[in-house]
């Protein structure tokens, strides 16, 4: 049976769903995150767990005990604010003593424990200073640590690196995964940015529109997203729509504009209307006789380790990824060619959603 | 005379051309407000000090010459020290009860959610706009001897009590004026605090009790602070309750110095009883500031 484990949850605001019919297992000692664009419900999900937020429906268990209903201050969870919510008035050193002192731990035993959790985020010479005075990382590592002390079961995370800096903020994911690992604490974050939900978690989970669209491992929701949706704002994406026009057993021929384009899927009938995903750094570029289409270089951009290229042909403006490797790129203008490998192509059914906002609305 | 080039380099090189072209724009742009400040505060307060130290001569009425008789008679008079103690004393009160009162009144209402909170936000500041006079003689009438309270005490058969000119009906008349003064600022700084931070709290398993007492209150200290400055220094200097309701006998140093100008006509007595209102007043409010706020200034900045 699963460490946490959410039930069907619910939250109703009057007549808006924020969270509807959300069902999770976590298990212990995993890194779990929450991912979605903003208004989608992951802070409103994150908070009944905290017990902060009351659900509409649903339970929620904790190693096999139902908390659905339990007071914030009887869960015992760990919790990092996005605001990281430190006490203003209180030293770090106090900060982090605040929950033991609410448990009743011995005051001998108190220090001890709050100098190991100021070590484990790198702020023991930061003991004395008072939040005001510390940097924004600082803080979020007073955070860490004041909800690591008291040796949560489960660590709850909303957001915790937005507040920072794109460099800070990437040091800090290897070092919260390092700590979480280290302590083992199962943990459940919240977050809005992809790379940040990739390279620290277990397991993302997708929430959209206040469901979830899809659970699993970082690089299968990369590889094989389940909606439009995601392929759409997890990475970057071309979207090319199609038809069906031959299928047999686990492929099928998709006609885009006229180009026939093989794929692997299966399932699928002739006549169907399809969505074909294909990722940027999928397609490759060629000498123009070598490819499966032709296009011209519209416009390029250098991204430091990679070039993007905008490529006009007929299927309408691709993207276009390649590893900067230190040969040289096409020129603005040239003529080049296309090709992909079958196995990368996504194939979703339907037709395509106008824009992203659309798709969440018809997904959600 | 000529000028002297400042000799402590200036912050910015920004600031430092600012200063070159406008050297005296600070002081232009401040005018105005200086001097409406020193025609209205400083100017009277100016003469009220100056007429504290003539003579008076009660036969012609005449103020003219310097001497410290007044200050000497007030400082030494049993009568008027205590009116100085009872004035503090009842302020000092009116301050306790208004802290007791409007900090738990400004914390449930930050906790409404909106309909509710503008109405009672309204209901709080309603009473600022009928006359401080009219809402005494509201009072009066009240607590008077044939006033709704004393019929309601004959009918459970207390009997009539005096209620009236006594010290606990002008600081209840007190606490009714000024509990606005103290539930803005502090209803202001719980505005300011992030609602995670009790949250924050609640979540390492302490109580609401111990949170608001732990967190909520260290924090909104400033505001109480404030809030107690001005109600205290408005008590202080309370003229229409104390002259309403606590009669002839029960005076205050606002309804003397009322007494020294228009029934003594001794205008230099009032004047110096005025001053050394002003004074005691200064040194209370000053050294409650110093203990309480640089308690907290290194932390909540
Ligand atoms: N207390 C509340 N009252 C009404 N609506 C709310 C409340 N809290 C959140 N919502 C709504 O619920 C939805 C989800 O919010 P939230 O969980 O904060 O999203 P996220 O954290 O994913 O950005 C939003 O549309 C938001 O407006
Ligand atoms: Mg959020």
């Amino acid at each position: 049976m699963s460490f946490l484990e959410l039930k069907n949850i619910t939250k109703r605001y009057g007549p808006l769903t924020a969270v509807g019919d959300v069902s999770l297992s976590v298990e212990k000692g995993e890194f779990v995150s929450l991912l979605g664009p903003s208004g989608c419900g992951k802070t409103t999900t994150l908070q009944m767990i905290a017990g902060f937020v009351e659900p509409s429906a649903g339970t929620i268990r904790l190693d096999g005990r139902d908390i659905t209903r339990a007071k914030a201050n009887s869960r015992g969870l760990g919790i990092v604010f996005q605001s990281y919510a430190l006490f203003p008035h209180m030293t770090v050193f106090d900060n982090v003593s605040f929950g033991l002192e609410m448990q009743r731990v011995p005051k001998g035993e108190r220090k001890p424990r709050v100098e190991e959790a100021l070590s484990l985020v790198h702020l023991s010479p930061y003991a004395k200073r008072y939040p005001r005075e510390l940097s924004g990382g600082q803080r979020q590592r007073v955070a860490l640590a004041r909800a690591l002390v008291i040796r949560p079961p489960v660590l709850l995370l909303d957001e915790p690196l937005s507040n920072l800096d794109a460099k800070l903020r990437e040091a800090m994911q290897f070092e919260l995964r390092e700590i979480q690992r280290k302590v083992g604490t199962t943990t459940v974050m919240v977050t809005h940015d992809q790379a940040e939900a990739f390279s620290i978690s277990d397991r993302v989970v997708v929430m959209e529109a206040g469901r979830i669209t899809q659970i699993d491992q970082p690089y299968r929701i990369y590889e094989h997203p389940e909606t439009e949706f995601i392929s759409r704002f997890v990475g970057k994406t071309n979207l090319l729509p199609g038809k069906v026009v031959t299928a047999t057993g686990a492929g099928a021929t998709v006609s885009l504009a006229g180009i026939a384009v093989p794929v692997e899927a299966a399932g699928l009938s002739v006549g169907e209307t399809v969505t074909l995903c294909i990722r940027p750094e999928k397609l490759h570029l060629t000498v123009p006789a070598d490819g499966l289409l032709t296009g011209r270089v519209a416009d390029r951009f250098f991204l430091g380790s990679q070039w993007l290229y905008h490529i006009d042909g007929p299927l309408g403006t691709l993207m276009v990824v390649t590893a900067n490797d230190g040969s040289t790129p096409a020129e603005p203008g040239a003529t080049v060619g296309l090709e992909w490998s079958p196995s990368v192509v996504r194939v979703h059914r339907g037709a395509m959603a106008e824009a992203p906002d659309v798709a969440l609305e018809v997904t959600g | 005379m000529s000028a002297t080039v400042p000799d402590t380099a200036p912050a910015s090189p920004d600031e430092e051309t600012h200063e070159r072209r406008f050297p005296t724009a600070p002081l232009f742009l401040s005018a105005p407000a200086a001097l409406l400040f020193a025609a209205l505060v400083l100017i009277p307060l100016f003469l009220t000090a100056l007429l504290s130290f003539n003579q008076f001569d009660y036969a012609t009425g005449r103020t003219s010459g310097f001497t410290l008789e007044h200050y000497l008679s007030v400082l030494t008079d049993e009568y008027y020290l205590e009116i100085f103690l009872r004035t503090f004393r009842i302020s000092a009160l009116a301050t306790a009860i208004c802290v007791v009162i409007g900090v738990p009144e400004a914390y449930i209402l930050s906790r409404m959610s909106n309909p509710w909170r503008s109405i009672f936000l309204l209901v709080i500041l309603a009473p600022l706009l009928v006359s401080v006079v009219v809402r005494a003689f509201g009072w009066s009438m009240l607590l008077g001897p044939e006033g709704p309270v004393n019929a309601a005490l004959m009918a459970f058969g207390i009997g009539r009590m005096r209620l009236l000119y006594t010290e606990g009906t002008v600081i209840v008349a007190l606490v009714h004026v000024m509990l606005p003064f103290m539930v803005i600022p502090v209803w202001t700084s719980l505005q300011k605090l992030d609602p995670a931070v009790e949250q924050a709290a609640l979540s390492f398993g302490a109580s609401r009790g111990t949170a608001i007492v732990r967190v909520v209150a260290p924090q909104i200290l400033p505001g109480i602070l404030s809030g107690s400055l001005i109600v205290f220094g408005l008590s202080a200097s309370a003229f229409a309750i104390p002259g309403l309701l606590g009669g002839r006998r029960l005076k205050m140093v606002a309804t003397v110095v009322y007494d020294q100008y228009l029934s003594d006509l001794n205008w230099p007595m009032g004047a110096a009883v005025a001053a050394l209102l002003l004074i005691a007043n200064l040194i209370v409010m000053l050294t409650y500031h110093r203990l309480v706020e640089g308690h907290y200034r290194r932390r909540l900045g």
